[in-house]
């Protein structure tokens, strides 16, 4: 079962008095990328937090539509969802391989060593990286290795949430083939992001947040250049 | 077909909770950080009592303390648990894998259970190891009844696993965490608390009947706070 488009409407987030959210709108669609822009406080990781199911709403709706026209939920729901955030949600203590292991029963996937393995010589992890423990990893190697989690099952909704931080040139670049790379296989992928260079020129899809509100929308056929993204970033922002 | 169906589940489940807890099992296997940690504090503990507490008469021989050990067995249980959940938890944190751990589709009832599965097993090795010195020290008639004193401990356990697992999980995110798992743990646990130490004390006093009734207590404390768990984890742990 595949999610063609993921659609918020009026979605807000209170935490005690302060508000996260404050009534967005949106529709994210499969084969997009759409890039989440806004100054730090805007509630960009509360709407990814909530998108991902890790957090509830305080009111408004999320509908997930398959391509089955019927709404996912639950298990099905977390099942078609993968996260790469800055934390690398992998156990130091435990090689890259043991940790995909682990991750594919939690998915119920078949075979996981080999996909395992498989995932992570894509990802650029030799057979040498893959067997140390995690905690031994770079930074960048560390990324990889999360990218790899992020894919595991297959999701068809990628969120990102800035996941170029702490990355190198060449570590950017994979990182940005990998979202261009999904946006072509028609998943629907969403970055929070503040490295306008890395993902300009990918970006078909272009949402800013300020306190909690969408101040900017707008979807192209062709995508959002660099300078354009930077230019619609201080436009709303400041 | 729906018993069936039903089987599968829960067999599903119950694979999901051995993923869990094998994972940490795993992982202490290769560091032993906590089960080092707990044992050493859990034989400090036991020492020390034994040092203030103990009596000796005109002979050297100690006093009988079977109505104090107990207590302290308990009080040293309950500390290293502490420790142990504290530190069990404090793992999820390191690169948040907590948050991978939710975002997976297994029930996220499995998520604590499995934790709790795996801090209750790091408790039990480290009473395989007071239990002995509390024999020793405070010259303690632990044995002689080992039924009791097994089903005591390992539902005692099981309670402080179950309670402080829950309100471990609850607190992960919370800055002042490791003051406050202990204050909200413990009065909480008070009853079983209570029973442990009645049933391991009457066990000491060659009073079984009345072990059995605090062991019959600890199942309905283990059983409800079980139900109870496993119906708010999700809801305290999801913002």
């Amino acid at each position: 079962m595949k999610i063609e488009a993921v659609t918020i409407s009026k979605l807000t987030k209170r935490f005690g008095r302060h508000r996260a959210l404050a009534g967005v709108d949106l529709t994210l669609r499969a084969g997009r990328l759409c890039a989440l822009l806004g100054p730090n406080g805007a509630g960009k990781s509360t709407l990814l937090g909530i998108l991902s199911t890790l957090m509830r709403p305080s009111s408004g709706e999320i509908t997930y539509r398959s391509d089955g026209k019927e709404q996912l939920a639950g298990a099905e729901l977390r099942r078609q969802i993968g996260v790469l955030a800055h934390d690398s949600f992998v156990y130091g203590a435990l090689t890259g391989i043991e940790n995909l292991q682990f991750y594919a029963q939690l998915y119920g996937l078949d075979q996981s060593a080999e996909r395992a393995a498989e995932l992570l010589t894509k990802v650029g992890l030799d057979d040498k990286a893959q067997r140390r423990p995690a905690s031994t990893f770079s930074r960048g190697m560390t990324q990889r290795l999360s990218l790899a989690r992020a894919r595991l099952h297959d999701p068809t909704v990628l969120l990102f949430d800035e996941p170029f931080t702490g990355l190198d040139r060449a570590g950017a670049k994979a990182l940005t083939d990998t979202l261009v790379q999904a946006r072509a296989d028609g998943r629907i992928v969403l970055v929070v992001t503040h490295d306008l260079a890395s993902i300009g020129d990918v970006t078909d899809h272009v949402v800013v947040l300020r306190r909690g509100k969408v101040v900017f929308e707008e979807e192209r056929e062709q995508s959002f250049s660099a300078a354009v993204l930077k230019d619609i970033y201080h436009r709303y922002t400041d | 077909m729906s018993g069936r169906r039903r089987t599968t589940e829960g067999v599903g489940y119950l694979r999901h909770v051995s993923a869990i807890a094998w994972k940490d099992l795993r992982i202490e296997f290769r560091s032993r950080e906590i089960l080092y940690t707990m044992t050493f504090f859990a034989v400090m503990v036991v020492l020390i009592f034994s040092f203030a507490f103990l009596k000796e008469n005109k002979d050297g021989n100690v006093v009988e303390v079977a109505d104090i050990a107990p207590g302290f067995l308990w009080v040293a249980v309950l500390f290293a648990g502490t420790l142990g959940l504290s530190r069990a938890f404090d793992r999820e944190r390191e690169g948040d894998t907590m948050r991978g751990l939710l975002l997976s589709p297994i029930p996220r009832s499995a998520i604590f259970l499995g934790k709790a599965v795996a801090i209750a097993t790091f408790m039990l090795v480290v009473e395989a190891v007071i239990v002995p010195l509390i024999w020793f020290f405070f010259a303690a008639p632990m044995f002689g009844e080992p039924l009791i004193l097994v089903c005591t401990l390992l539902l005692g356990t099981a309670g402080i696993a179950i309670v402080g697992s829950v309100f471990a999980g609850m607190l992960l995110r919370t800055r002042s965490r490791d003051v406050l798992l202990p204050v909200v743990l413990y009065p909480i646990l008070v009853p079983l608390l209570i029973a442990g130490i009645k049933s391991i004390g009457a066990m000491m006093h060659g009073a079984p009947q009345e072990s059995w009734f605090w062991i019959n207590f600890l199942i309905v404390y283990d059983a409800l706070f079980l139900v109870a768990a496993l119906w708010t984890f999700e809801s305290l742990v999801i913002e």
